[in-house]
């Protein structure tokens, strides 16, 4: 325990506690304002230097979805913010292959380059972290 | 992993997105609370994922809120109830904790 | 082990707010530490000291503050939520303080488990 870690124990072979956070996005944007918030953990967490990854399934894949618009809704449109990500070493962003086409949706609509999981890929995924952070 | 849904299955797809995700994956348990445990009544249209659910996971319901809602008597056989303090415990026996919000 | 938990609703709408504390209940009853709540979204509305419930209605304001200087729970409320919520330090429940949302990672990085309670 020391105060500059926070009480983190420091495992002196790793040199350090890295844990695999996973975000994981299941609403669209605008209706609420889950996946705005949301985002805004992502890109703190990136100060912290821990394995941070996010998903998309079910309505969350519409967060990444090209071409929104927000000005007649009074709403700041923040997907650009979803290029950014990867400027903070944020670069693992699955999709989940089932979410996008029950939308009609592929790759080819996204504003970010994904990777694109079977349900089962996902799952295993999902199973393999240690901190899941929903919205 | 303990996955943990809270919502109706005739309201919102996060048992099913859970139920697609989840089947099959090594080691995983569901608990349903709240207005999930609606999925746990017999005799639904939410029986048949249930079922199909149990083939793989290890399924648990939170009895408070089963009792809350007054379907103590038609609980889906093989479902395990639990209390606050059994939530916790398996909380604590997996290596994390999935909430389908 | 060490427990961190998430609210992410506010009182009374949502039952995430009960649930969530009588999961933390719970873990404290058994001998486990909460050692932080984070509450984010429209859950900072559970730290509004403004909040009056009916008289035989639970107060679930009230519940935390009494969790927090029983068991020395660590209540965080966001403060970027906060302040678009009208949380502020003057209508702050006692027990919560306001900080960021590192704390929340923190928390994912400090607890053996974390458990995200909302709607």
């Amino acid at each position: 325990m020391s105060e500059t870690t926070g009480g983190v124990e420091f495992d002196e072979e790793s040199g350090g506690a890295i844990k695999k956070f996973m975000f994981v996005n299941r609403k669209a944007p605008y209706g609420t304002i889950y996946a705005l918030e949301g985002l805004e953990v992502v890109l703190i967490s990136a100060a912290f230097d821990q394995d941070v990854s996010m998903a998309f399934l079910d309505d969350g894949v519409y967060e990444i979805v090209k071409g929104q618009h927000t000005k007649a809704i009074g709403m700041k449109n923040f997907s650009p913010t979803y290029r950014a990500l990867e400027g903070y070493d944020i670069e693992k962003l699955y999709v989940e292959k089932e979410s996008l086409e029950r939308r009609g949706l592929t790759v080819d609509n996204l504003i970010v380059p994904v990777e694109v999981l079977t349900s089962a890929e996902m799952g295993e995924l999902m199973s393999q972290q240690e901190v899941l952070i929903s919205f | 992993m303990l996955h943990i849904v809270n919502k109706s299955p005739f309201e919102s797809n996060s048992l099913e997105s859970c139920v697609r995700l989840a089947s099959g994956v090594e080691g995983s348990a569901l608990i349903l609370i709240e207005d999930g445990v609606y999925a746990a009544t017999k005799g639904s249209a939410a029986e048949e994922l249930i079922k199909k659910a149990a083939a793989t996971l290890k399924i648990y319901a939170l009895w408070p809120d089963v009792e809350a809602r007054g379907m103590q008597d038609g609980c889906i056989e093989g479902i395990k109830l639990v209390d606050y303090s059994g939530f916790v415990e398996l909380v604590a026996e997996h290596n994390a904790a999935q909430s389908w919000l | 082990m060490k427990f961190g938990i998430m609210v992410n609703e506010g009182p009374y709408t949502h039952q995430a707010t009960d649930t969530a504390f009588l999961f933390a209940k719970a873990a404290i009853e058994k001998g486990h530490e909460v050692a932080r709540i984070f509450f984010y979204h429209d859950g900072v509305n559970n730290s509004s000291s403004l909040t009056e419930p009916p008289q035989d209605d639970r107060h679930i304001v009230n519940r935390w503050t009494k969790l927090a200087e029983e068991h020395n729970v660590d209540l965080v409320v966001c403060v970027a939520a906060a302040m678009r919520r009208g949380i502020t330090e003057g209508n702050l429940a006692k027990g919560f303080r306001i900080s960021g949302l590192g704390q929340l990672v923190e928390m994912g990085i400090q607890s053996d488990r974390l458990v995200v309670f909302g709607d």
